[in-house]
């Protein structure tokens, strides 16, 4: 089957099987790789990006089911502004380790400071909680995430 | 606490030496711009999957493929028996069926004769999608004749317990090693026994005995194994893009697996997404990549499922432990035995030197000042998985650390003394290093209880026992465990350490280019360690060249010198000092070629960061970066110095190097549900010179994360029937950031003496040294019911049953 979506702001078309997980279809059809796969039963949120600005797990959502909608990856958050803060704070904060799971934390984070500018740690925790770190034992990721609340705009940080 | 050493600032902002400096490696990974093997994609190239047996214990009769091959775009289907008929022209073997392990075993690529745990390499097939590989696996009609399943390891002891490898002719389920013995002992059993024995009847002393489990549990690196092969048939050159921590070993292994001439293997580990031990063995599944290339023509690669990754590669552990602790009342340690038997799973797969059967297990006599200690460590098969060293344990040190911090909170429990105090009235003392323990290790360094009485600072102890006692009278069950753990990594002294018959030695070059900046290229593999950044300020340290000068090159056996690689702790120790070496070379080179562009003697140069300089008349001189154009240029140089400003080095480490330190952990346990909250972690690592602090302390953060993990939820434990119990993350639980507290880190630095700068490895510190502090900490607040021990994962209901007074055995789903 073929389906149309807009990945990143521009529009995609490619033929599909049905059966085809958005994972691998954002993956292999579209080739943006830095979305990761980790363990199929939607547990570990590797796989995190957006289908119409929710953060979801692609490794679970069909890519017929995202034809005609909005879906944005890692590959989408820098723009000609610079880095986004999430993207900075990481790095700021040694929020990455082996940087696997961090496209999904970072598009999660990304959703969490949209909806909350300015989130307790436990409710970072909270927003988190459904995505496996195994190197940083969360510490960090917490940091690097209260570093990008505070600091909305940071294009001028940017090296 | 730790001297921190003034730097110059680069022009980038970076440390030209030792000190916090962003990662180099993020750039790429926060843009989604890593390169992972599951990443790399070629033209034409299949995609294979691999059918895994459903029964731990199985006679395999027949395998029908026939379905499976006719199913539009697969390509090729391979058997055990397809690979039993290609001829081998090596010397281990004389088909491709059966492969050896790193312990000198053999392991089946594909079953042949009998699939031997639940998850077994069966069959695979090779299709043009992955999908319609996993299709095909749908149509595979396989025989089997069930067999009895050995699940436990007591039970593979029995005389009339069903033989895992009759392939090999055995008679029962022991494991012989490579040097012909069947049991591996260490320390001094006639001493220790006398010691236990004498304390048993004196009334004034006491003795401790108690069986602990550590369960199997699973690495579980977020990327999963993968490879992709291709063999170019014109030139026979073979490349291997795979998920290795040791490119280099994996290369040798595969030359004589394969029997293809070493020179024409090329193998690639790209970004690593985690390794943990997982990605040291050599999988069927890398194997068959490779195979599939030679049968195909075309690339091949394979990614396993998470399921697969789960129930087939390397587990961790699965010791079943009875330590021994004999003391005087007043809290002086005598002695401790152990003994230990080991399941190995049904092929025995554990990476680990030779000579170190059990791995460092023996190091168990821990950070205490004793005179007798001893273990014996009996392996044997069962029907489950093989590996047995992974997961950050320091070759087993994590084992051993467990053991013996339980047992010494155990003593303080019948002593009725605070666990801390018996700890401070036994921990070696600073002018007993060099110290050589009973079981023949040599500790390089240590203040170790300045090091526990800074833990406790952080911790605020005595406050702690106070509000546990309020606490207590109110009915509330707070808990304060304790570990304090000393590793032995680094591995190792190319005399008695080798894996394989490969020492433990790397290589490493440095190149400094005419304009001054370098190239380093490590035998080591980063999966996350961040060695681009750190190896580059070991680098800077030594040269004064700004870390953005130095690109570090890893990860390709084509571009890099042979080592053994990254685990064990061991990158540091070993290659970082090689770091050190190479460019001290290269610095004593500069010397000669400074003397000679200034026309003096280099005994008239003094070294200052960056630059050679004339003693007495310091403005004479020349930088690193002078000097590297100078040796690239026409300068007349000394008879005997040739041109350009290069090394090579190969470090072979006089001894391990001795990280320790000190955790103390803080829970709350509701009673009525058996729920653990861990509510504080205060970790003291003393790893010596810290090159990153800041990398260090986040390779301890995610250390303490894997102790919480393994102390309170993970675990891979089977039926009775031989089925994996943790075969998916919804059955293996691993830490979220809801499970884990806000870390309170604190540090000493002790150099290690024998390290070109001062460095001690510290990646696995925390893995090994935080489960005993949860566990201690649990069993501290359900003590006033009665609770001495409770074996690993301490779940609610592994709790609640321990308050209850059940029994509880962990590894096997039966009451």
């Amino acid at each position: 089957m073929q389906v149309t979506m807009n990945v990143n702001g521009e529009s995609i078309t490619r033929d599909v099987e049905p059966r085809k997980l958005l994972v691998h279809f954002i993956r292999e059809d579209v080739e943006l790789r830095g979305t990761h796969w980790g363990c199929d039963t939607s547990n570990c949120g590797a796989c995190t990006l957006w289908v119409d600005g929710e953060a979801v797990k692609s490794c679970t959502v069909l890519a017929a089911q995202a034809d005609g909608h909005d879906v944005r990856t890692v590959e989408g958050m820098e723009t000609a502004a610079g880095l986004d803060p999430v993207q900075q704070g990481f790095i700021e904060c040694h929020g990455l380790q082996c940087g696997f799971c961090t496209p999904g934390m970072m598009m999660t984070a990304r959703w969490l400071l949209d909806h909350n500018p300015h989130p307790s740690e436990e409710e970072i925790r909270e927003a988190i909680s459904g995505q496996i770190c195994r190197c940083t034992g969360y510490k960090n990721i917490v940091e690097a995430i209260q570093w990008a609340a505070d600091h909305p705009a940071t294009s001028e940080v940017n090296a | 606490m730790t001297a921190v050493e003034e730097v110059p600032i680069s022009p980038a902002g970076n440390p030209i030496g030792f000190g916090n400096m962003k990662r180099v490696e993020d750039q790429r990974f926060v843009r989604g711009q890593g390169n992972y093997v599951d990443d790399v994609n070629l033209p034409g190239m299949l995609h294979g999957a691999i059918l895994r047996s459903p029964f731990a214990h199985a006679k395999i009769n027949g395998i029908d493929t026939s379905a499976a091959e006719a199913l539009p775009g697969v390509v090729a289907v391979l058997t055990g028996a397809a690979l039993e008929a290609i001829p081998r022209p090596s010397l281990l073997g004389d088909n491709f069926a059966w492969m050896p392990t790193l312990s000198y075993d053999t392991q089946a690529v594909l079953a042949t004769d009998k699939v031997r745990f639940q998850g077994q390499e069966v069959a695979f097939v090779i299709a043009t999608d992955r999908y319609i590989a996993k299709d095909a696996l749908e149509l595979i009609e396989v025989d089997y004749e069930p067999l009895e399943p050995v699940m436990d390891a007591k039970r593979a002891m029995d005389a009339d317990a069903p033989i895992i490898r009759d392939d090999k002719g055995q008679t029962d389920n022991s494991i012989t090693d490579v040097h012909g013995d069947k049991t591996w002992e260490s320390g001094n059993a006639i001493g220790t026994a006398e010691a236990i024995a004498a304390a048993e009847a004196d009334p004034d002393c006491v003795v401790v005995t108690q069986e602990i489990m550590y369960p199997r549990v699973h690495p579980s690196p977020m990327e999963t194994c993968a490879s992709v092969a291709q063999m170019d048939k014109v030139t026979g050159q073979l490349t291997l893009w795979t998920t290795s921590q040791a490119p280099h070993a994996h290369r040798t292994v595969y030359a004589m697996v394969a029997g293809l001439p070493e020179h024409k293997i090329r193998v690639i580990s790209p970004d690593v997404g985690g390794g943990f031990g997982n990605k040291v063995g050599v999988y069927p599944g890398y194997v068959l990549s490779i195979l599939g290339t030679i049968v195909t023509g075309k690339p091949v690669k394979w990614v396993e499922d998470r399921n697969e990754n789960l129930v087939s590669t390397s587990f961790a552990r699965d010791y079943h432990m009875t330590g021994k602790i004999a003391a005087t009342k007043e809290g002086k340690i005598l002695a401790v035995d152990v003994d230990v038997l080991a399941d190995h799973g049904a092929f025995n797969g554990v990476a680990q030197p030779t000579n170190y059967p059990a791995g460092f297990f023996h190091i168990f006599s821990g950070s205490y000042d004793y005179p007798n200690a001893h273990c014996k460590v009996t392996p044997v098969y069962t029907n489950k998985a093989p590996g047995g060293v992974a997961y950050a344990c320091s070759f087993r040190i994590t084992e051993a650390v467990y053991l013996i911090e339980r047992m010494v909170d155990m003593l303080a429990a019948e002593l009725e003394m605070d666990p801390a105090e018996l700890r401070l009235k036994n921990l070696l003392r600073p002018e007993q290093f060099p110290y050589t323990s009973p079981t023949g290790w040599v500790y390089d360094s240590g203040q170790y209880e300045l090091t526990m009485r800074e833990a406790m600072r952080i911790a605020g102890y005595d406050e702690l026992r106070k509000e546990q006692a309020e606490k207590r009278a109110r009915g509330e069950y707070m808990g304060i465990g304790i570990s304090f753990f000393t590793e032995g990594v680094g591995a190792g002294p190319r005399k008695d350490m080798d894996i394989l018959g490969l020492g433990m030695a790397d290589g490493i070059e440095l190149r400094v280019h005419p304009t001054g900046k370098a190239v380093l290229r490590l035998s080591v593999q980063s999966q996350g360690q961040g060695h681009e950044t750190s190896y580059a300020q070991i680098v800077a340290h030594e040269l004064g060249i700004a870390p953005e000068d130095i690109e570090v090159v890893h990860g390709d056996t084509d571009q890099t010198p042979f080592g053994l690689g990254t685990y064990g702790s061991r990158s540091t120790p070993v290659s970082g000092a090689a770091a050190a070496v190479v460019s001290r070379k290269v610095k004593d080179k500069a010397r000669l070629v400074a003397a000679a562009a200034l026309e003096c003697s280099p005994d008239d140069l003094e070294w200052e960061l960056g630059r050679w300089k004339v003693k007495g008349d310091p403005e004479r001189g020349k930088t690193i970066q002078e000097i590297a154009l100078l040796s690239h240029g026409s300068l007349e140089l000394p008879e005997g110095v040739e041109g350009h400003l290069e090394a090579m080095t190969v470090y072979n480490p006089p001894n391990l190097t001795y990280p320790y330190g000190c955790y103390i952990c803080v829970v709350d346990v509701d009673p009525g549900t058996g729920q653990v909250k861990v509510r504080r972690f205060i970790a003291v690592d003393d790893c010596g010179t810290r090159i990153n602090p800041m990398i260090v302390e986040g390779q301890v953060h995610g250390g303490l994360a894997d102790g919480i993990g393994m102390a309170l939820m993970e675990l891979i434990a089977f039926d009775e029937d031989g089925n994996c119990l943790g075969g998916s993350f919804m059955d293996y639980l691993l830490p979220t950031a809801m499970e884990c507290p806000d870390y309170e880190l604190g540090e000493t630095v002790t150099p290690s003496p024998h390290h070109p700068i001062g460095a001690k490895g510290v990646g696995e510190s925390a893995t090994v040294g935080s489960p005993p502090a949860v566990v201690n900490a649990v069993v501290d607040a359900i003590s006033p019911f009665g609770v001495r021990h409770a074996d690993m994962p301490l779940t609610p209901a592994n709790v609640w049953r321990a308050i209850q007074g059940r029994p509880v055995r962990v590894d096997l789903a039966v009451e």
